[in-house]
């Protein structure tokens, strides 16, 4: 039986926990709106994009650039993992870190390369332990500010371009955490490299017209790949950036609910045996007076 | 409505504008061209410019863009801007100071970073949007 006092001590540091988590789950809240509002805004550049593609590329045919192409190999994979930079944040890292592993040990089984590049540095803590000797580089996303992701996304979109032209890599895929609503962020896999259309992507009706291009066909789509490939970038990077606060925010929630329940059966604990005290104080005395 | 041309302009950050208008007149690499309604199918890319939303015979926007893409189907007219700016309501200065804090950050940046031909051609658009808007 904890005595009066450790009660107490217990119930004051459970109070300033739930300060804590409180505070941090109307943070997490503020930062949720504007995010959410980001990734809202960048849809229709997103959509458009890619129903512009996907015209372009149904004309295209098999010849295009590499981009849309490919490499004509399927050896060496990249896996792009893109989690928060900081934790506390429920199951959110962890979520995505298996999606990764998940994806990784199928293409090892079917003996492909892997290498993998990480976006944020909890994805990375949580694989270098089995997978570090595949890193190949690391995207910090410390310096954000404001959630402007545009600068880290085109940098790591140049970067994937570069490594492909290369021939580092055949095919990369992108694995980050899509933000349905404030409740459900689902981890996804998702192709970059070679770039596909999305099938679902509205098709124009031309009317029986025929497209006119400017320059030309494959000009256009030698300028549209890059810019696309970084625009799936940062649109990922805008999901997983709502994903992550509002999966901050419902696991704050739950915490600053457990620590009320917590501070309410210590409370009771603790009255209880204040109660017991004071009885027994009082049997004391007045057993005291009996025996005079 | 079928005697307006619908038009969107879109960038990364978000949608600029999106409704019918009468007619657009937008640069192209190859120069510039102007839509109206009922356009054959068109496809280009787009210099860094200023893209005119015209209503009846008056400038409704000017919006001034850094590349990207045009596209013109049945359904209407699509700018699809690597960045955009509606040209009313930037202030030069604003525009200066902005060219000078992106100018530092690219001598910041080392030599062979990924993330200086990004900086370079947002330093570029800003430096002739300063110059549409001296004009």
């Amino acid at each position: 039986m904890p005595s009066l006092k450790d009660l107490k001590n217990r119930i004051t540091s459970v109070k300033s926990t739930r300060k804590i988590t409180k505070a941090m789950q109307m943070v997490a809240a503020a930062k949720l709106k504007r995010a959410q509002d980001a990734a809202t805004a960048s849809r229709p550049y997103a959509s458009r994009m890619a129903s512009v593609l996907a015209n372009l590329s149904a004309s295209a045919g098999a010849g295009g650039p590499k981009l849309l192409a490919g490499t004509g190999e399927d050896k060496t994979h990249l896996i792009v993992v893109m989690t928060a930079e900081r934790g506390l944040a429920g199951g959110f890292n962890t979520y995505v870190v298996k999606l990764a592993k998940q994806k990784i040990g199928e293409l090892r089984a079917e003996g492909k390369t892997v290498k993998i590049l990480t976006v944020g540095k909890k994805g990375r803590e949580q694989l270098s332990r089995e997978y570090g000797d595949m890193f190949v580089a690391h995207v910090d996303l410390t310096d954000v500010k404001g959630g402007n992701y545009t600068e880290s996304a085109l940098g790591l979109g140049h970067a994937l371009t570069k490594r492909f032209e290369d021939g580092e890599f055949d095919v990369a895929t992108l694995i980050y955490s899509q933000f349905r609503n404030v409740l459900s962020q689902v981890p996804t896999a998702q192709q970059i490299i070679p770039a596909s259309a999305p099938a679902d992507a509205p098709k124009v009706d031309l009317k029986g017209a025929i497209y006119q291009y400017e320059p030309s066909e494959t000009e256009i789509l030698e300028t549209l790949l890059p810019r696309y490939i970084n625009t799936q970038i940062l649109s990922a990077m805008l999901e997983s950036a709502a994903g992550e606060q509002a999966s901050r925010m419902t696991a704050m929630d739950n915490a600053t609910r457990n620590a009320g329940d917590m501070i309410d059966s210590l409370s009771l604990q603790y009255n209880r045996a204040r109660q017991a005290q004071i009885t027994k104080e009082l049997i004391e005395i007045i057993s005291g007076a009996e025996a005079l | 409505m079928a005697d307006k041309l619908h038009f969107a302009l879109v960038s990364p950050a978000k949608e600029l504008f999106s409704g019918e208008v009468d007619q657009v007149i937008a640069p192209g690499t190859e120069g510039e061209f102007g839509v109206l309604v009922n356009h054959a199918p068109f496809m280009t890319t787009l210099k860094n410019g200023v893209v005119r939303v015209l209503e009846g015979d008056s400038v409704k926007m000017r919006i001034f863009v850094r590349g990207g893409f045009a596209d013109v189907t049945p359904d209407g007219l699509t700018i699809l801007a690597e960045e955009a700016r509606n040209l009313d309501g930037v202030k030069v200065e604003e525009v200066q100071a902005e060219m000078e804090a992106t100018l530092l950050k690219i001598q910041a940046l080392d030599k062979d970073d990924t993330a200086k031909g990004a900086l370079q051609a947002h330093f570029d658009y800003l430096e002739s949007l300063k110059a549409a808007l001296v004009h």
